[in-house]
């Protein structure tokens, strides 16, 4: 039984792995097939970076994600700022569920909508509404990250605080955002991983002239196969490990010195 | 933090819910009520209604949806049920998460490879003795594909009830004398049926949307909601309709929402 667990799972594993590497084990195959490897080649790589449409999509895919991740995090931190001084319960429900609206709703639901939205204000489709749609979508995630963080917080803290003369701003700056912090930064990187993963809204959104990694990748799979993606797969691959790396090192570290805090209260010196 | 300033940090995050999530659903739903000639008229809905094309299609892709959800259900629950012994369970299940991080498109794309004429997966029927067959652009490739993509967010959600479940209630109930199955049909099964719940969520709404993975995969074959949306938006022009299919798709989404949020559990709180 034990052993036909563990085949299972393995068998899962194999299965949401192998079209990974299949692609990019193709990354360095010559020819221009995902069939019959052919032999080591770097060649694909180097297509790829002298590619100078490809290295401009991918500047701009990366821009998109960094400046609508920071615009997000702001607004979302401030969000959740504001969820948690609400004294009602009713009206935090009811901001907690607007909140998700937009983390529950289809891509596709999305992206039309905005774009019904941003032809009726008559805006132009292109960076300024992709970056737009980017935010938008990512404020969410970054609330439900902080929020948590905020509910941590003890209000005695605050109080002390505020009865030692703190202003608002000082409050703000010197006490409440030091210790959201990890909440804030797990919730730039959800933002930044969001936008990069993001296809649906983009493509609805993105007009003629602009266009992102996903949109790109979409418009040349539909023509066949074409080994400088798969090049770009390899590149796409080695950069989200690098995030995640960065992520999990970040939690572990908060995780870490939130323990160390508890051990010490527990054992007075 | 007094009131008065309070309000002032409530402004941005104010602005993105009036903005983008109140006024493109308030859109979406105004939309559904115009015609090709922008003229007010119920007909989009009459349409969906009468004629039968749409109400075949709006039945197929919640078959499909169906489909997709019980076999990612069907292969989630026993992987996190193992996952959920072994020692390392931390380790393993960051190798579930990590293929999240990877772009749906080039997972998408990677499929392409695999399952052409002379790719991994008819070289493996043809070693097994029962190939070569025509696998992409079929519907069973397009609901393997779905099921693929979301494995990992039904696994998730299943794995965190298990790991809540008391594992006190599963010892008591063996040392009563229940077998294997009758602890896992009476104890764990219902206790853990929040988290299938979740998954469900995760998984069915957005496999009724999938768009680029008919093209990409289901050549065309397989019309999602999502599908027709985009079509109607993107290639037709018929905003109306495609808005009133967009209506349909979120009072669909509604319903899944109701059907499986834990109503008891919030009432208890």
């Amino acid at each position: 039984m034990k052993k036909l667990s563990r085949l299972y799972l393995i068998l899962v594993f194999v299965i949401l792995y192998v079209p990974i590497i299949y692609l990019i084990v193709y990354s360095f195959s010559q020819g221009d097939t995902m069939t019959n490897y052919h032999g080591f080649t770097w060649q694909h790589y180097r297509d790829l970076f002298a590619d100078p449409r490809m290295l401009a999509i991918v500047a701009d895919t990366l821009l998109v994600a960094l400046l609508s991740a920071l615009i997000a995090t702001a607004i979302g931190t401030l969000g959740a700022l504001s969820i948690q001084r609400t004294s009602k319960r009713v009206t935090r429900d009811v901001l907690l569920n607007l909140n998700n609206i937009l983390m529950v709703s289809p891509d596709v639901i999305i992206g039309a909508s905005f774009l019904i939205f941003f032809t009726t204000l008559k805006m132009p489709l292109g960076f300024g509404s992709v970056l737009l749609s980017h935010i938008a979508f990512e404020i969410p995630i970054v609330v439900l990250m902080v929020l948590p963080r905020l509910r941590e917080m003890s209000p005695s803290l605050l109080s002390a605080a505020e009865d030692l003369g703190a202003t608002t701003h000082q409050l703000l700056t010197k006490i409440i955002l030091p210790f959201i912090t990890p909440g804030i930064l797990a919730g730039f990187f959800m933002a930044l991983t969001y936008s990069l993963d993001d296809f649906a809204v983009t493509f609805f959104v993105t007009g003629n002239g602009f266009s992102t990694l996903s949109v790109e990748i979409y418009s040349r799979a539909r023509q066949g196969i074409n080994l400088e993606i798969n090049a770009l797969s390899g590149v796409m691959l080695l950069f989200s490990l690098l995030l995640v790396g960065g992520y999990y090192l970040l939690q572990q570290n908060s995780r870490k010195r939130r323990a160390r805090k508890q051990h010490n209260r527990e054992v007075p010196q | 933090m007094t009131k008065r300033n309070f309000w002032g940090y409530f402004v941005p995050y104010g602005l993105w819910l009036g903005l983008f999530v109140i006024a493109p659903v308030a859109l979406i739903v105004y939309q559904s009520f115009f015609n090709l000639d922008h003229q007010f008229t119920f007909a989009n809905y009459a349409d969906y209604f009468q004629s039968g094309v749409y109400l075949k299609m709006t039945l197929n892709s919640v078959w499909y949806a169906f489909l997709i959800t019980l076999f990612t259900g069907l292969i989630s629950y026993p992987t996190a049920y193992v996952l959920h012994q072994l020692k390392h369970r931390q380790l393993w299940l960051l190798l579930v998460i990590l293929p999240t991080w990877i772009n749906i498109l080039l997972k998408a794309y990677a499929f392409i490879g695999l399952f052409s004429q002379d790719g991994l997966a008819n070289t493996f029927l043809r070693f097994i003795g029962v190939g070569p067959h025509q696998l992409l652009f079929t519907n069973a490739s397009f609901i393997f594909v779905a099921t693929y993509i979301q494995i990992p967010f039904m696994i998730l959600p299943i794995y965190n009830a298990l790991d809540d479940l008391n594992p006190a209630l599963v010892n008591a109930s063996r040392d009563l004398g229940a077998t294997h199955w009758q602890t896992f049909r009476h104890v764990i099964f219902p206790l853990t049926l929040p988290g299938v719940k979740a998954g469900i969520q995760a998984v069915f709404i957005p496999s009724l949307s999938l768009f680029m993975l008919t093209r990409l995969i289901g050549g065309n074959k397989v019309i999602t909601l999502g599908t027709a949306i985009e079509e109607h938006f993107l290639t037709t022009m018929n905003w109306g309709m495609g808005s009133t299919i967009g209506v349909v798709l979120i009072v669909a989404m509604i319903i899944v929402m109701q059907l499986t949020t834990d109503h008891t559990k919030g009432a208890a709180k």
